[in-house]
């Protein structure tokens, strides 16, 4: 059984990309057939049980920053982001389940869960598919399966990933290697947002690219496999660091500590990399466990959008929320207790 | 080897296609010469077309362009992007797509989940084509009530799969075609031919 709550698999997620047989793809659909499309999904989607009091919107009504806020949570694409109207966005109540209608599918749908749980993600969305079959007809080709707008999803039209934080693999500098080795099982490694993303705060969201030729129980299977050896790989780096060069990891977290601590200004990347050291902390329990839960909300609080969320501003420069950035952190960081380090080197 | 229509000396490793007032005019350069002419890329360069290996030679414009019938997406636009317009695409450039595909999957063959009514319609599907060679075989053999019996089968069957009708349709021929018999409108047993 995998470790559903191990702290180094963060979320778990599975999306299908799902077309209305012979009708045109957002892609080269003129705008009154998409808004057709559209309405015509949305209320399929909409009268999902699972979608009981959800939040529905179409893109030209929501604002910038709640659109900046849906991104840095998953539970929208960057791509999706910048529709216009003809698309839309259904949420569950639990922010679990979303289905983007008219990115560059008529249906993007994706599940998503904290910690390591591929199968029961798979399963809502196999749940919420074999539902919407029966309300809309979905392209599918008796050899090459379900109909996509790019031949990358064609198939099972699955995406499944999940986002790891690998600072050990980081600070030995086997990440590389690592990623070198996953690539050729046919897994992609990308950074916090996805496609084009660099891997900011360590971590790192492996998904296959397969989706032709396989069945998605074959895939989860070897993502699963790929997902519990790098997380023996994470946690060998980490436990010949402590026996072996235990001032290295110390001095990275302290530091990290020391800066965050006393920061008047910080990038959402530098935060995100200490913040990340910080986590690395707590796993090694330099600080107490009750204080996972402040640095993990950290990781999303700090993010542009939420930051000027917070602070009820819809405009703000880059400058200003780096010095909010720095408060809220530096108020949270310093109500904690300061982390056992001497202790530690000495025990 | 083809040689540059301008300088007739060099080898041509440029070839431009043009359609002036409907006629199809094709030119054939050197590099040299080509860059004289201000020649760079009358083709559109684009960089899937490039990644895709769809090959940048290929004459698109000698013929009328294929074009989708339901999505209106040309050939020239699909080459471009690497995106379908809809799902009938797929049958329309099947051609390109399948290198495409072969370079990004192990198998061109969809094994995992179906739509259940596409499940429930390869399974009668099957029924069906089993009940046909059961009554081939019985039509062979001369037992002829024993091929009525698997004939009533077959159109029960296919009465099932009737919500769909253009599937219904071409298995209606089938039936027919391998049939020896009259088909009856009154529901009797049907007779010999």
């Amino acid at each position: 059984m995998p470790n559903i709550n191990n702290n180094i698999v963060i979320s778990s997620r599975v999306r299908f990309a799902r077309n209305l047989k012979e009708r045109p793809l957002p892609g080269v659909a003129k705008k009154a057939v998409l808004i057709a499309l559209m309405e015509e999904v949305k209320a399929a989607v909409m009268a999902l049980p699972e979608m009981e009091a959800a939040f529905s919107k179409k893109l030209e009504d929501l604002t910038l920053l709640e659109k900046q806020i849906l991104v840095e949570r998953h539970l929208m694409s960057c791509e999706h982001a910048v529709k216009a109207a003809g698309s839309a966005l259904v949420l569950n109540q639990e922010e679990t389940l979303s289905v983007m209608i008219n990115e560059e599918d008529h249906l993007r749908m994706q599940a998503i869960l904290p910690g390591l749980q591929l199968q029961r993600v798979f399963e809502m969305m196999r749940a919420v598919d074999e539902q919407l079959e029966g309300k809309l007809d979905f392209a599918f080709h008796p050899t090459l399966g379900y109909l996509t707008a790019c031949p990358t999803n064609v198939g099972t039209g699955m995406r499944a990933s999940a986002m790891l934080h690998l600072p050990g693999l980081v600070i030995s500098e086997q990440i590389n290697k690592i990623i070198n080795s996953v690539n050729k099982m046919g897994l992609a490694v990308r950074g916090l947002h996805g496609e084009g993303s660099d891997a900011k705060g360590n971590l790192f969201q492996i998904s296959n690219q397969i989706t032709l030729g396989e069945k998605e129980e074959t895939i989860l299977q070897r993502l699963s496999e790929v997902i519990e050896q790098i997380l023996q790989h994470e946690q060998n780096a980490r436990t010949v660091f402590l026996q072996q060069q235990p001032e290295i990891l110390l001095d990275q977290v302290g530091r990290s500590y020391g800066i965050l601590s006393h920061a008047y200004s910080i990038t959402t990347k530098e935060a995100l990399n200490l913040l990340s050291l910080l986590k690395l902390g707590v796993d090694l329990n330099l600080f107490p466990e009750h204080v996972r839960l402040p640095i993990d909300e950290l990781f999303m609080e700090t993010q542009p959008a939420h930051l000027q969320q917070g602070a009820q501003q819809p405009k703000m420069s880059a400058k200003d929320r780096d010095a909010l950035r720095a408060t809220l952190i530096r108020t949270k960081i310093n109500a904690m207790p300061i982390p056992k380090l001497q202790a530690a080197l000495e025990g | 080897m083809m040689f540059c229509n301008t300088c007739n000396k060099k080898e041509a490793t440029v070839f431009l296609t043009q359609i002036v007032d409907g006629k199809m005019q094709k030119m054939n350069f050197c590099e040299t010469c080509a860059q004289k002419k201000g020649i760079n890329d009358p083709s559109g360069f684009a960089l899937t077309e490039l990644l895709l290996g769809l090959g940048l030679t290929q004459d698109v414009t000698a013929t009328a362009e294929l074009t989708c019938s339901v999505c209106e997406l040309t050939q020239s636009q699909f080459k471009k992007t690497g995106r379908l317009g809809c799902s009938a695409c797929y049958d329309l450039f099947i051609e390109e797509l399948m290198p495409m595909l072969r370079n990004m999957h192990p198998s061109l063959v969809h094994v995992g989940k179906a739509p259940r009514h596409f499940a429930q319609e390869q399974k009668e599907k099957e029924s069906i084509q089993l009940l046909q060679k059961q009554l081939q075989k019985a039509i062979a053999e001369e037992h002829y009530e024993n091929a009525a019996e698997l004939r009533d089968k077959i159109l029960a069957l296919q009465d099932v799969a009737s919500t769909t009708p253009s599937v219904a349709h071409s298995r209606d021929r089938e039936v027919q075609n391998i049939f020896p018999f009259e088909a009856t409108t009154d529901g009797n047993d049907a007779k010999l031919i």
